[in-house]
């Protein structure tokens, strides 16, 4: 118990030390990229619910942080002149993004496997269009001078001083967003261990089955699409006050797709592998960016583009953990069961005996 | 119609069931009476339809033609899980068990159809939600022990050697309080003492009051076990009665027992 209770106390310290020794140590923009990399932990956490728990591959999920994110855009900026507060915009962007959730799954979640992967990447893409196309939305041109985000009094778009520390606009996001992943964690988790949880795993190992032991699976999955869109609703609203600046270029499929590979690469239905990999492939770009310098030192030309370099690697990461470990890089102990059915048990389980 | 025959008398009443695929026709006009509290029994030759009758029963399949009734509710349009919720649990000729999840796991999945707690509750952790858990669980341990495997309630299920997944198969399918527990040869790959175990069971469960249908090729316990039997062939019925009755029939020997049992 104890044990426990010290690793608890010694992760909050890694993570609230976490943009103090970053910015020392890395620079200030690395914080940045940290908050970030926050976001899309959330955004990896929602579409877990989808993909992980309730086992539907969905390619158009950008469309829900979209959607989050342009709610924040015009109703807190000047561009239709409205300023709500946060507290509204949370829930309302969380809301509107799962009832898009449930308008989409409602025809679709008839289909199976790649079937519905293929009617979510035209969803998101629909979507996108409509975003570029849309008087209301600004077309291509997006929406700028978005509000920061104002909690009370305390606005996060500023330097605050605390107890003689100066603690710039990243750090106060930061928090804010360990915060609220934090909170979509604990969601997560507690839904998983119950009563709605079981029966995603049960409609995702044999759904027959399931629909023969009773389970509403129609309705189910569409809780699953509709909790997993929220998700992405929140993290929208989140990054369009971040940002300052949206546009429908942010909203591609290549995000959906980006998204997508942290589900699967830190490991499906897990949440610290969840976690991981989205903070992973967040912050591995970068990363490679001091590549291109090298190059120009050296060869005087810069032969390989790191963005393009980054496509590339994570092809490759992608090939790799596919053939390697594809049950993730830390997976969930179900789904290292579901995908190494001839391994021998471990030795604990086994000692359960009569 | 004798009064014994009557609707009322009986828990399931399927009339003039039909079933086509393309130009086969997998089930021709069969009408099945089950009386509550008894064993029933559905034999016939491989290939006479007796797992397509299961299937349009619990609803994975749609009659073409017929109707059915379970205690006096029409289930003829119903899906799966309705069908599952108004009282017909199964168990599949091919195990279908949540595989990666523990038994007990299996049987609280088992138990949803029967609670109620939300996913605004488990995310609160309501007070209600924690005692659904509870008594799910306790539930679930109850009929694990019931169909005596409790001790193996923490173990992967497919992992469970296959007498106990078979018989993990039918406390899950207990758990959604069935009226009728429909079992797709539940003794298939099990040898003569797993079968007379098995044979024990279905009494048990038969003695708490659920009606059992039960297909089966092992003749000799369906001869032993059964109240009634009724028998197919080609999508047909061609008896139906008690098992003595049944046996002694001159059809169901020239189709059925006659070439299996000789």
């Amino acid at each position: 118990m104890n044990k426990r209770i010290l690793i608890w106390l010694l992760c909050l310290a890694v993570v609230l030390a976490l943009p103090f020794g970053t910015d020392a140590l890395l620079g200030r923009s690395w914080v940045r990229l940290l908050d970030f990399a926050l976001l899309y932990a959330m955004l990896a956490l929602g579409l877990n619910i989808v993909v992980g728990y309730a086992g539907l591959l969905d390619l158009g999920y950008v469309a829900f942080y979209a959607v989050g994110a342009y709610l924040y855009a015009m109703l807190a900026s000047p561009h239709i002149g409205m300023h709500w507060p946060l507290w509204a915009l949370l829930p309302m962007g969380a809301l509107l993004a799962a009832s898009f959730g449930a308008v989409l799954g409602a025809p679709t979640l008839g289909l199976r496997g790649d079937y519905l992967a293929i009617v979510t990447m035209g969803f998101g893409e629909i979507i996108r269009l409509f975003l570029r196309n849309l008087n209301i939305t600004n077309g291509p041109a997006g929406i700028d001078l978005i509000d920061p985000i104002q909690i009370g009094g305390f606005s996060f778009g500023s330097s605050h001083s605390l107890l003689g520390w100066d603690l710039p606009s990243i750090y106060s996001y930061y928090f804010l967003f360990v915060v609220l992943t934090a909170l979509i964690v604990l969601v997560s988790y507690r839904l998983s261990d119950s009563r709605i949880g079981r029966a995603w795993a049960a409609i995702r190992e044999d759904e027959i089955a399931a629909k023969s032991m009773g389970l509403n699976t129609r309705y189910l999955k569409l809780m699953a699409f509709a909790m997993g869109a929220a998700f992405g609703g929140i993290s929208g609203v989140l990054f369009a006050g971040f940002q300052g600046f949206i546009s429908p270029e942010s909203f591609t499929m290549g995000e959906s797709v980006m998204i997508l590979c942290m589900v699967v690469l830190g490991g499906m239905g897990h949440l610290s592998g969840v976690i991981m990999g989205a903070i992973l492939l967040a912050i591995l770009p970068e990363a490679f960016r001091p590549l291109s310098q090298f190059q120009q030192i050296t060869f005087g030309h810069v032969w390989l583009d790191p963005a393009n370099l980054r496509m590339l690697m994570f092809a490759l990461a992608l090939i790799m953990v596919m053939i390697l470990r594809p049950e993730g890089l830390w997976p969930s102990p179900v789904r290292r069961r579901e995908l190494h059915p001839n391994d021998a048990m471990p030795a604990s389980a086994q000692k359960e005996g009569p | 119609m004798n009064a014994l025959h009557s609707p009322t008398d009986h828990l399931l009443v399927a009339k003039g069931i039909g079933k086509h695929f393309g130009g086969l026709t997998a089930l021709d006009q069969v009408s099945l009476n089950i009386p509550f509290h008894t064993i029933y029994g559905l034999i016939g030759p491989n290939g006479a339809g007796k797992t397509t009758l299961f299937n349009v029963l619990t609803g994975i399949y749609r009659a073409d033609e017929g109707e059915i009734h379970l205690n006096g509710v029409s289930l003829t349009h119903s899906s799966p899980n309705e069908i599952c919720k108004q009282g017909i649990a199964r168990t599949f000729q091919n195990i279908r068990l949540f595989g990666n999840m523990t038994a007990i796991e299996n049987v609280m999945v088992g138990r949803h159809v029967r609670t109620h707690s939300g996913m605004l509750s488990a995310i609160l952790r309501l007070p209600s939600q924690r005692r659904e858990e509870q008594e799910m669980m306790v539930h679930a341990q109850g009929l694990l022990d019931f169909v005596g495997i409790g001790h193996l309630a923490n173990q992967i299920a497919r992992q469970l050697p296959y007498g106990d997944q078979r018989r993990l198969e039918i406390a899950r399918a207990l758990a959604t309080q069935p009226k009728l527990l429909a079992l797709d040869e539940p003794a298939a790959g099990m040898n003569d003492t797993e079968t007379a175990t098995l044979g024990r069971l279905l009494q048990k469960i038969k003695a708490s009051g659920v009606t059992l249908l039960l297909i089966e090729h092992d003749v000799k316990l369906v001869m032993g076990l059964c109240d009634r039997v009724a028998v197919l062939e080609y999508g047909r019925l061609i008896a139906e009665g008690e098992p003595n009755s049944v046996k002694n029939n001159p059809r169901v020997i020239a189709a059925y027992l006659g070439t299996e049992a000789a």
